[in-house]
């Protein structure tokens, strides 16, 4: 054990390593993302003036619902195999150690979305304009949507409830980066400058990472007790 | 001050207190209540704008600052619970939410009434309604997880952090609601400006919050004793009573 973010990288290495053998399910996210927007064209019209409008909106929602469906495996499958009982007896800081595996579960579930948005957002008429402020604030939001998120799953494993309470839990909470998100991207699409927006996003982001981990580690002793 | 705190915090103590205190609570609630009534359905003038429209505000205003203490209360009983392992703050914790959930359901329902004939709608996506209907959303979150959990004791300690970190987040989410709101709709909606209101007006909504508060103190008082025999059913204090 050396210095207090011992254990980091090597909880890290491992969960990244074991979500790249299963490329399958670490598509599914992403899969979803795309999904659900092309699923509000149908619903509401083609028209590109309509879908420019609500595109900021669509987006972010739809990061929002896809940073939930992957957090089930979160601390799931470590549950049920005994190794997070090893984490929390393995004598480095907890927070740490559940930072590093939100830390992977951002960068398999989160990050791929930052990459196709600009895809999808050409797709549904958004100025190219607002493309890179999509991409920055997905950047700096969605990882404290994992956080959040990894609070919920921690809370809630082990109960066998699935789902719908950890969407209960987590969205409410989550209602701000939504805010924030969605109105950068806005105000870069009508051509002003989204700064404001993305350093609440930021500002929020640090809060998140300096608070939320301890919150997420104490969570994971209780699931354990 | 410390063997005082331990000594109220002792079921016993709390269950008797409790017990003693709730009548007299009950019995201001019901005075505060009715001449808060008659106060502001009789007494008060009718407003020059809404007529007697404006008169449920005498229970709108009360639930929704009820609403809110709740959470509060909830929160901090619940980090009590969870800093000092204190069985009685989870009890009262566990205790507040429906309640507060209550309070929050009567203050959205009161204000969708009162906004159809002033404002021509049942819901408007005003930031005050939001942040409102967000605060239920977090009520259910942390009753449902409370159900979710079958030992009281893991169930106390998992809704508690809930309830913590929810609080550190409300300010949050008020604030980005406000903000969103006020970017996005402005002056669409014909918003009554906020009239310095008289005292006539005035006192009978003071005397109902006064009165609401004290009814939440005794069911509050009432829920949190159930909840204590629920907990200590198997123990001594309880048979000898």
């Amino acid at each position: 054990m050396s210095g207090p973010l011992s254990g980091f990288g090597v909880v890290l290495a491992r969960d990244l390593r074991l979500a790249f053998r299963r490329p399958g399910e670490m598509a599914n996210p992403l899969l979803f993302f795309i999904l659900i927007t092309a699923i509000f064209p149908l619903g509401l019209s083609p028209e590109p003036e309509l879908l420019r409008a609500v595109a900021p909106g669509i987006l972010w929602g739809a990061a929002l619902l896809s940073s939930l469906l992957a957090l089930d495996l979160l601390f799931g499958s470590d549950y049920e195999d005994g190794s997070l009982e090893q984490l929390v007896l393995s004598g480095h800081s907890l927070p740490v150690l559940v930072l590093a595996k939100t830390t992977a579960h951002w960068v398999v579930s989160a990050l791929p979305l930052v990459v196709v948005a600009p895809l999808l957002a050409s797709a549904l008429y958004l100025p190219q304009e607002a493309w890179g402020t999509l991409m920055l604030g997905l950047l700096i939001g969605t990882p404290t949507l994992s956080l959040l998120g990894a609070m919920g799953a921690a809370l809630t494993t082990g109960l066998g409830t699935g789902s719908a309470l950890l969407s209960l839990l987590v969205l409410p909470l989550a209602t701000p980066i939504l805010i924030f998100g969605a109105r950068g991207v806005d105000l870069a699409a009508q051509g002003m400058d989204p700064v404001g927006p993305l350093y609440l996003l930021a500002a929020i982001l640090f809060l998140a990472l300096s608070l939320l981990p301890l919150a997420i580690a104490a969570a994971v002793r209780i699931s354990l007790d | 001050m410390w063997k005082s705190f331990h000594q109220f915090a002792s079921p016993p103590h709390f269950y008797r207190l409790a017990g003693y205190l709730i009548p007299w609570f009950g019995v201001a609630a019901l005075i505060l209540i009715l001449v808060g009534t008659y106060g502001g359905l009789v007494l008060a003038p009718a407003d020059y704008q809404q007529g007697d429209g404006f008169r449920i505000i005498y229970v709108h205003v009360p639930s929704a600052t009820m609403s809110l203490a709740a959470y509060t209360l909830m929160a901090t009983a619940a980090g009590i619970g969870l800093i000092w392992r204190i069985k009685l703050a989870h009890a009262v914790a566990a205790a507040a939410a429906p309640i507060g959930a209550s309070f929050t359901f009567l203050a959205l329902a009161t204000g969708s009434l009162w906004g159809k004939p002033m404002w021509g709608t049942w819901w408007a996506w005003d930031a005050r309604l939001t942040s409102e209907l967000i605060l239920l959303f977090l009520f259910l979150g942390y009753m449902s997880l409370r159900a979710a959990n079958d030992d009281t004791g893991k169930a106390d300690r998992a809704s508690g952090l809930l309830a913590v970190v929810g609080v550190v987040n409300v300010p949050i989410i008020h604030y980005s609601v406000e903000w969103w709101n006020s970017l996005h709709q402005g002056a669409t909606i014909i918003k009554l400006g906020e009239p310095a209101i008289t005292g006539d007006m005035l006192w009978p909504l003071l005397t109902m919050m006064v009165g609401f508060g004290c009814y939440f103190a005794t069911v509050l008082m009432i829920r949190a004793r159930s909840q204590v025999l629920q907990r200590e059913r198997n123990s001594r204090w309880l048979k000898d009573l």
